[in-house]
This record gives structure tokens, sequence and C-alpha cells, in this order.
């Protein structure tokens, strides 16, 4: 079912209605096939690209499209109901251009963004590593610099798009002075020393591409540094707060995919006599999903607006990333009951996107790590 | 080179479509309009001959007030800018009625070639593009998968039952254009904006000197004479193989004699 979109723009509604055109015809026609095969749909995000998708919250000068977050949420929500490796894709590359655009000087954001914003380059965010997860500041991996760069050592974890990405957006230890010591760097793909591992065989989302990208005495350059040495650690968690409202959106995207699935299968199937949509313990479950969806789509959209008026919401998209992703692992699994047996099968979608919901609890600060984000605001009152 | 692309807005496939009781013609209140899918091959083909070889893409459609969305769709896609023919005497025209208009228009606005669908998918003539040719005195080269232009001289791959024949003519022409001719473009959020900067020239048919006595419903050479809904698909037939289910198939195609 189209969900109903209340926009602030004219020029959105068109927006939201060339995403829709894609999502039908470029991105969910292909999504059950190549989940299958574990293959990454590298011309979608081309496909994207062309279309001027790449860059949607960023300004228009560098190559962006100048959308308020309230708008590109949408987008991704609609593009992750159709496929969730898409919407999740441009999410992290959205996030991952956020470092340059937002603390690059202004000869890295001439050089570097419309490329990356106005372009069909793909981008990757290496924070996590083997050892550090959710104690993201434990990082390892380490930049020396001498007297014409860096030069970079150690190991990234769980890095999406890893080795398809045209460049990587890397934290980097550059002093051991704990999150204090953690420095940003604009790696480009093909940078000697750099390489990466196989990709993970994932529960799910398996046509999105997760690997170790690996630093091997890889050279960069002194201006491959992004913001001042020392200011990674805040960087990093400035972009995963708009990162996470992307998951967010991911999240009720695929719920919503979930719920129309399961709707339209309850008002067909009969049993005893009765379309199943009318036995109240069904109808029931329905009515939850549909009004968790409509509370978690609320949520996310409240958060962004905070940002787009330029007020603190970083606890708000944490509460919008932890309602929506177990909101989504919820809703999911509901549908797959909806469907009874159809539901546990591959002949369906629901299965998919049980198993897809599952990653969204997990990425981008676990919903654990959500609480204590809200939970240390609550705190410190 | 100044190319016209003749574009067209239909009822949406997907939805359920309705001829009206009154006057027999397309409910176009019933069903979304979009862009008529074979349009969508002919803007790019357009964009991509002008690519090549420079000129303009000039958007030309006849239809209701409505038929704008269409018209925005094009200039999305590329296409610099559009003449929308409408007036409420053009309602109910037929194909002969219809290329007339397009014809007057046409010679009004000027073109070394016209590009247009082979067909749409609500009255599916397919003859429009010969008539227009027709009325306008050029060369037509229509069921094209493939045009060239070189200098003066168009050349295109004309899809026949049996393959395709080489035509070659001089410019100006009229091509139409089938599905297998190109991979039409998706517009670009930066070109659904700047379309809706591009000029839009409205004519009525005092404008393009269309004699009113040659079209609309009233004057036109066909008429409808009444419609039905069509039958519901039969069931089919299954065939069930235990082994000899190549035999069962062969028997029962012969029965309706397509082997
Ligand atoms: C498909 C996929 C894609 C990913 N993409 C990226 C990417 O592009 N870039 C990137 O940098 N990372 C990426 N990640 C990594 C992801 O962000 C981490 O997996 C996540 O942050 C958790 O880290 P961990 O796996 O090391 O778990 P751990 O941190 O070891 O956590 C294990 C468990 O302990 C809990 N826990 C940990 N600390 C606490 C605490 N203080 N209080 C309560 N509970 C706690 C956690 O919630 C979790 O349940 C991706 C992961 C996956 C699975």
């Amino acid at each position: 079912m189209t969900v109903e979109r209340v926009l602030p723009t004219a020029e959105a509604h068109d927006l939201i209605d060339l995403v829709r055109e894609l999502a039908g015809k470029e991105v969910a026609p292909r999504a059950a096939a190549d989940e299958a095969t574990g293959r990454f749909p590298r011309e979608v995000f081309t496909t994207l690209g062309r279309s001027g998708l790449l860059g949607l919250p960023y300004p228009e000068e560098h190559g962006g499209a100048a959308q308020p977050y309230e708008v590109y949420l949408q987008v991704i929500e609609e593009l992750a109901a159709g496929w969730l490796a898409v919407g999740l894709g441009l999410s992290v590359h959205t996030l991952s251009c956020f470092p340059v655009a937002a603390y690059g000087t202004d000869a890295q954001r001439a050089e570097l963004l419309p490329e990356m914003l106005g372009g069909e380059l793909l981008g990757a965010y290496c924070l996590s590593e083997p050892h550090s997860g959710s104690d993201a500041a434990a990082l390892t991996t380490r930049a020396a610099r001498d007297a014409d760069g860096y030069t970079v050592d150690g190991v990234k974890a769980w890095i999406t798009h890893g080795g398809a990405a045209d460049f990587y957006t890397l934290m980097a230890r550059t002093s051991p002075d704990g999150a204090r010591g953690i420095s940003c760097f604009h790696v480009p793909a093909g940078t000697p020393g750099l390489s990466f591992g196989e990709p993970e065989r994932k529960m799910g989302m398996k046509s999105s591409p997760t690997a170790q990208v690996r630093f091997d005495a890889a050279r960069l350059g002194p201006d491959a540094l992004v913001g001042s040495e020392g200011e990674g650690f805040r960087i990093a968690m400035a972009a995963l707060d708009g990162g996470r409202l992307g998951i967010a959106a991911c999240a009720v995207g695929v719920a919503q995919a979930a719920f129309d699935a399961a709707a339209s299968y309850a008002r067909e199937r009969r049993q005893f006599g009765s379309r199943i949509a009318d036995f109240q313990g069904v109808g029931f479950m329905l009515a939850d999903m549909a009004t968790r969806i409509a509370a978690a789509r609320a949520l996310y959209l409240d958060a962004a607006r905070l940002r787009d008026a330029g007020r603190p919401y970083g606890t708000q998209a944490a509460m919008a990333k932890l309602f929506a992703t177990d909101m989504c692992m919820n809703v999911t699994t509901d549908a797959v009951q909806v469907l009874g047996g159809y539901g546990y099968v591959e002949d369906f979608p629901v299965e998919r996107y049980m198993r897809e919901a599952k990653v969204l609890q997990i990425v981008e600060g676990t919903n654990q790590v959500q609480r204590l984000v809200i939970s240390r605001a609550v705190a410190k009152g | 080179m100044n190319i016209v692309v003749c574009v067209k807005q239909v009822p949406d496939t997907a939805t359920e479509r309705k001829l009206r009781s009154d006057d027999k013609t397309l409910d176009r209140d019933a069903a979304d309009g979009v862009i008529n899918e074979l349009c969508e091959y002919a803007v790019e083909e357009a964009l991509r001959l002008k690519e090549a070889h420079g000129g303009e893409v000039t958007v030309l459609t006849m239809g209701p007030g409505k038929a704008t969305d269409t018209i925005r769709k094009a200039l999305a896609m590329g296409a610099d800018k559009a003449v929308h023919l409408v007036d409420d005497a053009l309602h109910g025209s037929d194909a002969l009625g219809t290329s007339y208009a397009l014809a007057q228009t046409l010679k009004k606005i000027g073109f070394d070639l016209v590009v247009l669908g082979s067909e749409s998918t609500d009255a599916r003539t397919g003859v429009l593009a010969a008539m227009l040719a027709e009325r306008l005195g050029v060369p037509q080269l229509t069921f094209s998968n493939k045009v060239e232009v070189n200098g003066e001289t168009i050349t295109a791959q004309r899809v026949t039952d049996y393959g395709y024949d080489r035509v070659e003519a001089s410019l100006p022409a009229v091509v139409s254009v089938v599905e297998k001719i190109n991979e039409p473009r998706y517009p670009s959020f930066k070109g659904i904006m700047a379309a809706k900067k591009k000029p839009v020239t409205t004519l009525g048919i005092a404008d393009a000197e269309i004699d009113a006595s040659q079209v609309g419903l009233a004057n036109s050479w066909s008429e409808v004479v009444d419609f039905a809904a069509a039958p519901p698909r039969a069931a089919g037939t299954i065939v069930k193989d235990e082994g000899d289910g190549g035999v069962k198939t062969a028997d029962f195609l012969a029965s309706k004699k397509f082997v």
C-alpha cells in the first residue's frame, strides 16, 4: 500500500514519486533473486547516482540536493521497503560522506564532494574492529604520522560495502589518548596497502557485502585527514547520530513491506469459511502492527525535524533507532505468523524481511547501546 | 537538428480502464494518466540523437489539461521545451482527426525529424506515424528498432515479421520506434526541478490553424458503436507429465491447429 506522506515541499513530493518509480521498477523486482545468490547490485547504486540520490541531505553547491532530513529519510524508507540492501546501502553511503561534508576543508569539499554526492561513487564507513564494537573508542587501527603523511596499520571489521566501495571513511588512532586519540581519514579505493576480507556469510541482507577492511602499511597523504587530529571520535559519533535515523527509516520500510504482505494475504486467505483477516486473533495482530509502524515513523520524523531545525537530536535519534528496529523485528515476526506455513518459506518475502530485521537491532550501535545513550541523557537530567 | 517528439498521456495500464457510457470515449477520470510507455522510448531516442548531433528536442502532445504531467515527465528526462495542443474541440478525435491536428501543429512549429512511439496502450491503432508522414508529405520510417542520422540522411532498421528491413530516407522525416530500440533513462531529481522552468507553449485549434470541422468526436470517420468488457479468461488446460507430457502437449497444440 502506498504510504500517505506529508512532505514540506512540492519538490519533495516529486522526489518521492521518482523514488517510488525506481523502487518499483529497479529495486524490488531484483531483491529476491539477488538475495538468494548474495549478489551485490552495484548497478542499482549507479542508477541512484544518475538520478541524483546519492547526496540528498547535502548542499547543492557540492553536488547534493539540499533536502532536509525529514525528506531524505523517507526516501531511505521507500527504498528499504523495496530492498533493505539498497536502503541501508544508501544510508551508509550518505553517512560516509558526512565527515568530509561537515568537517572537511573548503579544498577537500571542492575536490571530493562533487563525485561523492553528485556522481556515482559509493562510500563505506570504517569504525568497528574485531575487538572494538560497542566500545568503539577502544579501536586500535593506527595512523602514524611522518613528514609526508600517514602510514595506516590495522583491521576494520563488519564494513558495509567493504571491497565494493570507491572510498572509505576511516577512524584510526593517531595517539594513545583514548577517544581523544582518534582521527578521521578519507581513503580512496585502490590506495596501496588496502585489502579486503571475504564477505561475511550473513543471516540476511546477503546482497549487501560486509567485509573486513585491512590496512597494511597503507600510505595516506597529509590531506587525507578530515577535521583535525584527535577530532575523529567526535566526528564518528556525530555521523552516527544521522546514521541511526537512516537505520530507523530502514526499519520502518522493512516493517511496512512485511505488513503490506501480511495484510493482503490475510484479506485473501480463507480458513473455517472466513477470511483470516476477519478472525479477531489475526485482525488485532494486524492492528498492532499498523499502529507500531505509524508510531515508529512519527518518532524518526520527529527526530529528523529537530535535526533540520538545528537543534540537538542525538537522544531522539537513539530513541527512534531503538524503537523502530525493535518494532521491525516484532512486526516482521508477526508477519511470518500471519502467513502461517507460507510465511516460513522463500516463496513469500516475509521470511526474508524477518531475517533482515535482525541486523537493524545490531548495526550503528546495538539497541543496548541506544538504551545506554538514552539513559545517560536521562541520568544527566 | 530540430527534433519533435510526440507523446501521449494514456490511462495507467496497471489500473482498471473504462470507456464513458455517454459518448463511448475514454474515461480519463477513471484512471491515473501516465506517459504512454512507447513514448518514453521515443523521448529517449530523440535525446540520444540530440546528444549525438546537437540541436533541440521539443515535446508535442495533444490532450486535455492534465496531460501537462506527461509533458513534465518528458521535460524531466531532458527535452528542452514543449508544445501542448489543447482544445475542447479536439475531444474524441479519431486517428485521422488526430493526425490532421498534429500535422497542422508540426507545420506551424517546424521540424527536421518527428519521433513517435509506434503505438499507444489505449487506442492501439498503430497508424498515427504513417498518417502523420502522409499528411506532412515526408518519408515515414515506422516500427524502427535502430535509427541513425548522417547529415541529411536517416537510416532505420524496421522490424518486420520476417526480420528487419533497412530503410533510408532524407530529412525531414517521421520515425516511429519499438521498445527494443533503447532503454529509456529515469529522470534525475535535478531534471525534475529543471523541467518546471522549461517553456511550455499552449496552443488551441485556432493557433495551429486547425479546421474545427475536421476534428472532434462528431467529425470522426470512425465511430465506436458498442463496447463490452472482455470476458474473463477461461481456465487453462493443465497437462500432467507422466512421462508422456511432451506427446500430450503436442496433441493439444495439434487439436487447436497450432502445429
Ligand atoms: C551486517 C553488518 C553491517 C555492519 N556495517 C558496519 C559498517 O559499515 N561500519 C562499521 O564500522 N561497523 C559496521 N558493523 C558493525 C556493528 O556496528 C557492530 O557489530 C556493532 O556496533 C556491535 O559491535 P560488536 O558486534 O562488536 O558487538 P559487541 O560490542 O561485542 O556486543 C556484544 C553484545 O554485548 C552488548 N553490549 C556491549 N556493551 C554493552 C554495554 N555497555 N551495556 C550493555 N550491553 C552491551 C551488545 O549490545 C551486544 O548485545 C556492521 C555489522 C553488521 C552485522
